[in-house]
C-alpha cells in the first residue's frame, strides 16, 4: 500500500513538472532568443542554449524605442485609474451598504444589469462621447472612460455587507457622523477586498491593448503594450530585439506577481466564486 | 439618534431628508462617472444602431434596421459571426477540462504545490502582446520551434498555422487555453477545496478508488462551478480581440476575423458608426442570452442545494 503511494505520488510529480515545463517554455524561448543574434533565432537545428549570448540587444532596443516614457505612461494610467476607481468605488459600495436612501436599490439595480454588458458594446459610443469632451488622444480620457466600473463597486458591496451594522450603530450612538464611520471603520475593515480591486485593476489596466490602441495616437502617449506593438510593426525581422522588448514589458508585472502573488490567486476566488 | 445634538426641528421627516443627502453624497461621485462613461454610451448605442453617421458636423440620419440589413447582407460579418463560434467552440472545452485537470492535480497534498499553481497560472497575468509575439515566432511555418519538433517526430507536412487560413483560428485557439486555463484551474481550486471531506472519508469507508472518488464525489460537486466556468469562458470568446489582432491581425485574407474586430473596423477605420453598433448589438444579444442562461442555472442550483 505504502510503496503504492509513493509511486502514485512520484507520477503525480513527473506529470506536473511535464506540464509546468510546457508552460513555460514560451517564456523560456523568449527570454532565450532576446539574448541571441537576430540572424540566429531561427536556426536549424534548434538551439536550446545558444553558445555565445549577446545582452546588448538590451542596450539597443533601449536606443531605439522610448521604452521609459512608455513605462511612464503605463504606470501614470495605472496608478490613477486604480486610486479613482478604489475611492470611488468604496464610497459608493458604503452609501449602497450602510445608508439608507430614497432609490438606492433601484440604483444598485441599473449598477448590476450593466455588469453584464460587455465594454465592446458600448466601446464607440463611448469614444464618441470623449472625443465629443475633447479628451481623446489623452490620458485623462483613458483614465476616466475605464475608472468607473460597476465590478468595482459590486465587489466592494458584497465585503461591506459582511460588515455587521451593529458596528455603525455603536459608532453613531458614541457621536461619529457618517464619514468618520466610513473613513475609521468600514475602510479599514475593507482592506482584503480593495487588494483585491486593486490587484485585479491594476493587471488590467497594465495589460490592456484595445483601450490605449483606440484611444492614443500621439507616439509620447503611449503605452507599454502599444510601444512594444509598435516595434514589432517597423522591426518585423528583427526577432531578437522583439523578443527583447517582450521581455522587458513582462519585468515589471513579473515583479508585482510574485510579491502580491496571495492576493492574485484570492482575487480570482473571490470575483470567480460568486460570478 | 440625531448624533447627539438637539435640534427645535427634529423630526422624521428632517432626519430622512438628511439620509438621503449622506448616501447620496456617498454614491454621487462614482454614480456622476458612471452614468457619463458608462450608463449614457449603453443607450447611445442602441440609438447609434439604427442611424446612418460618420462622426462628422453632419447630422445623424434615422435608418431604421438599414444597419441591421447591412451587416447580415455583408459576407465578412457573416464570416466575423462564424469564426467567433468556431473559436468559441474550439476553446472552451479543452480550456475547461485541462483547467479541471490542474486544479484536481494540484488540490491533492504535494509540496511545492505553490510553485506548479504559479507556474499554470504566469501565461494568464503576461501581456497579451508579448505572448502573441513570442507564440508567432514558435508557430513560424518554415523555421519555428514547433514545426520543427513536429517534423523530427516524423510529420513530413506540419501544418502553416498562422500563415493557413484553415490553421490560423486553430493557432489563436491554442494561445488561448494555454493562456487561459491557469485562471480557471484557480477558480476551480477554490471550488474544491469547499468540498467536505467527511464525503471523501464516507466514500473510503465504502471501499471507492481514488478514479472512483474523482467521478463519483469531485465531478459532480463541481456542477455548479463548472456551468460558471462554462458560461464565462464562452462570453470571453465572442469578446475575443487582442490576441487575434496581435497573432493574425484578422488574416490570412478575413479567415481570423472575430465579431470585435468587425466592429473596431468598421468604427475606427471606415468610421461607419451605424454598422458598427448594429454588430455591437448583436455581441450584446448573444451575451444577454448566454447571461440569462446563466440565470437560470444558478437558480437551479440554488433550489438543489
Amino acid at each position: 500500500m505504502r510503496t503504492k503511494r509513493k509511486a502514485v505520488k512520484i507520477i503525480l510529480y513527473v506529470l506536473l513538472t511535464c506540464l509546468a515545463v510546457i508552460m513555460l517554455v514560451p517564456f523560456y524561448w523568449m527570454v532565450i532568443s532576446s539574448l541571441k543574434l537576430n540572424k540566429d533565432v531561427f536556426s536549424i537545428p534548434m538551439k536550446w542554449w545558444p553558445e555565445t549570448l549577446h545582452p546588448e540587444n538590451y542596450s539597443v532596443i533601449w536606443k531605439k524605442l522610448p521604452l521609459v516614457t512608455f513605462f511612464l505612461n503605463t504606470l501614470k494610467l495605472t496608478v490613477c485609474t486604480t486610486v479613482i476607481q478604489l475611492c470611488t468605488s468604496c464610497f459608493a459600495a458604503y452609501g449602497f451598504t450602510k445608508c439608507r436612501f430614497k432609490g438606492r436599490d433601484t440604483i444598485f439595480l441599473m449598477y448590476v444589469t450593466t455588469i453584464a454588458v460587455p465594454w465592446q458594446v458600448y466601446m464607440v459610443p463611448q469614444f464618441i462621447l470623449v472625443s465629443k469632451m475633447g479628451l481623446n488622444d489623452s490620458h485623462i480620457g483613458l483614465i476616466l472612460m475605464q475608472a468607473f466600473s460597476a465590478f468595482g463597486v459590486f465587489l466592494i458591496r458584497q465585503f461591506y455587507i459582511s460588515i455587521p451594522d451593529e458596528l455603525c450603530e455603536a459608532a453613531r450612538i458614541d457621536g461619529l457622523n457618517e464619514f468618520g464611520i466610513f473613513r475609521k471603520i468600514v475602510f479599514p475593515l475593507g482592506k482584503p477586498a480593495m487588494a483585491t480591486l486593486t490587484i485585479f485593476t491594476f493587471t488590467n489596466v497594465w495589460n490592456d491593448f484595445m483601450g490605449p490602441l483606440i484611444y492614443l495616437k500621439t507616439k509620447e502617449l503611449k503605452t507599454v503594450q502599444l510601444g512594444i506593438r509598435m516595434f514589432i510593426s517597423q522591426y518585423g525581422a528583427d526577432y531578437a530585439w522583439i523578443m527583447a522588448a517582450s521581455v522587458c514589458s513582462l519585468i515589471p508585472i513579473v515583479i508585482v506577481f510574485l510579491s502580491c502573488q496571495r492576493f492574485f490567486v484570492e482575487g480570482v476566488a473571490a470575483s470567480g466564486i460568486k460570478g | 439618534m440625531g448624533s447627539g445634538k438637539k435640534s427645535f426641528l427634529t423630526s422624521g421627516q428632517k432626519r430622512k431628508i438628511r439620509n438621503n443627502m449622506t448616501g447620496y453624497a456617498f454614491i454621487l461621485p462614482n454614480l456622476i462617472g458612471y452614468t457619463v462613461f458608462v450608463f449614457i454610451p449603453v443607450v447611445f448605442s442602441f440609438v447609434l444602431s439604427v442611424m446612418s453617421w460618420d462622426g462628422s458636423q453632419r447630422p445623424m440620419q434615422f435608418v431604421g434596421l438599414e444597419n441591421f440589413a447591412d451587416i447580415f447582407g455583408d459576407r465578412i460579418f457573416r464570416g466575423a459571426l462564424l469564426h467567433t463560434i468556431s473559436y468559441a467552440l474550439m476553446t472552451v472545452l479543452p480550456t475547461l477540462v485541462l483547467a479541471l485537470l490542474l486544479a484536481v492535480l494540484l488540490n491533492s497534498k504535494l509540496r511545492w504545490v505553490a510553485i506548479f499553481r504559479t507556474a499554470f497560472y504566469f501565461p494568464y497575468i503576461a501581456s497579451i502582446v508579448a505572448v502573441g509575439a513570442v507564440w508567432n515566432m514558435l508557430f513560424q511555418p518554415d523555421m519555428g520551434p514547433i514545426n520543427e519538433i513536429l517534423r523530427f517526430l516524423g510529420m513530413e507536412n506540419p501544418p502553416r498555422w498562422v500563415v493557413d487560413k484553415d490553421w490560423a483560428m486553430v493557432s489563436v485557439s491554442i494561445v488561448s487555453i494555454w493562456k487561459y486555463m491557469g485562471y480557471y484551474m484557480i477558480v476551480y481550486l477554490a471550488a474544491l477545496q469547499g468540498i467536505s471531506n467527511s464525503l471523501y472519508e464516507a466514500a473510503s469507508i465504502d471501499g471507492a478508488k481514488g478514479w472512483q472518488k474523482l467521478w463519483y464525489i469531485t465531478v459532480p460537486m463541481l456542477t455548479p462551478t463548472t456551468f460558471f466556468v462554462l458560461i464565462m469562458l464562452t462570453i470571453q470568446c465572442f469578446k475575443v480581440f487582442d490576441l487575434v489582432y496581435v497573432m493574425t491581425g484578422g488574416g490570412p485574407g478575413n479567415a481570423t476575423k472575430t465579431l470585435v474586430n468587425y466592429i473596431y473596423e468598421k468604427a475606427f477605420t471606415s468610421w461607419e458608426f451605424g454598422p458598427a453598433s448594429a454588430a455591437a448589438i448583436i455581441l450584446f444579444a448573444i451575451v444577454l442570452v448566454i447571461t440569462l442562461i446563466q440565470f437560470r442555472g444558478e437558480k437551479k442550483w440554488s433550489k438543489d442545494l
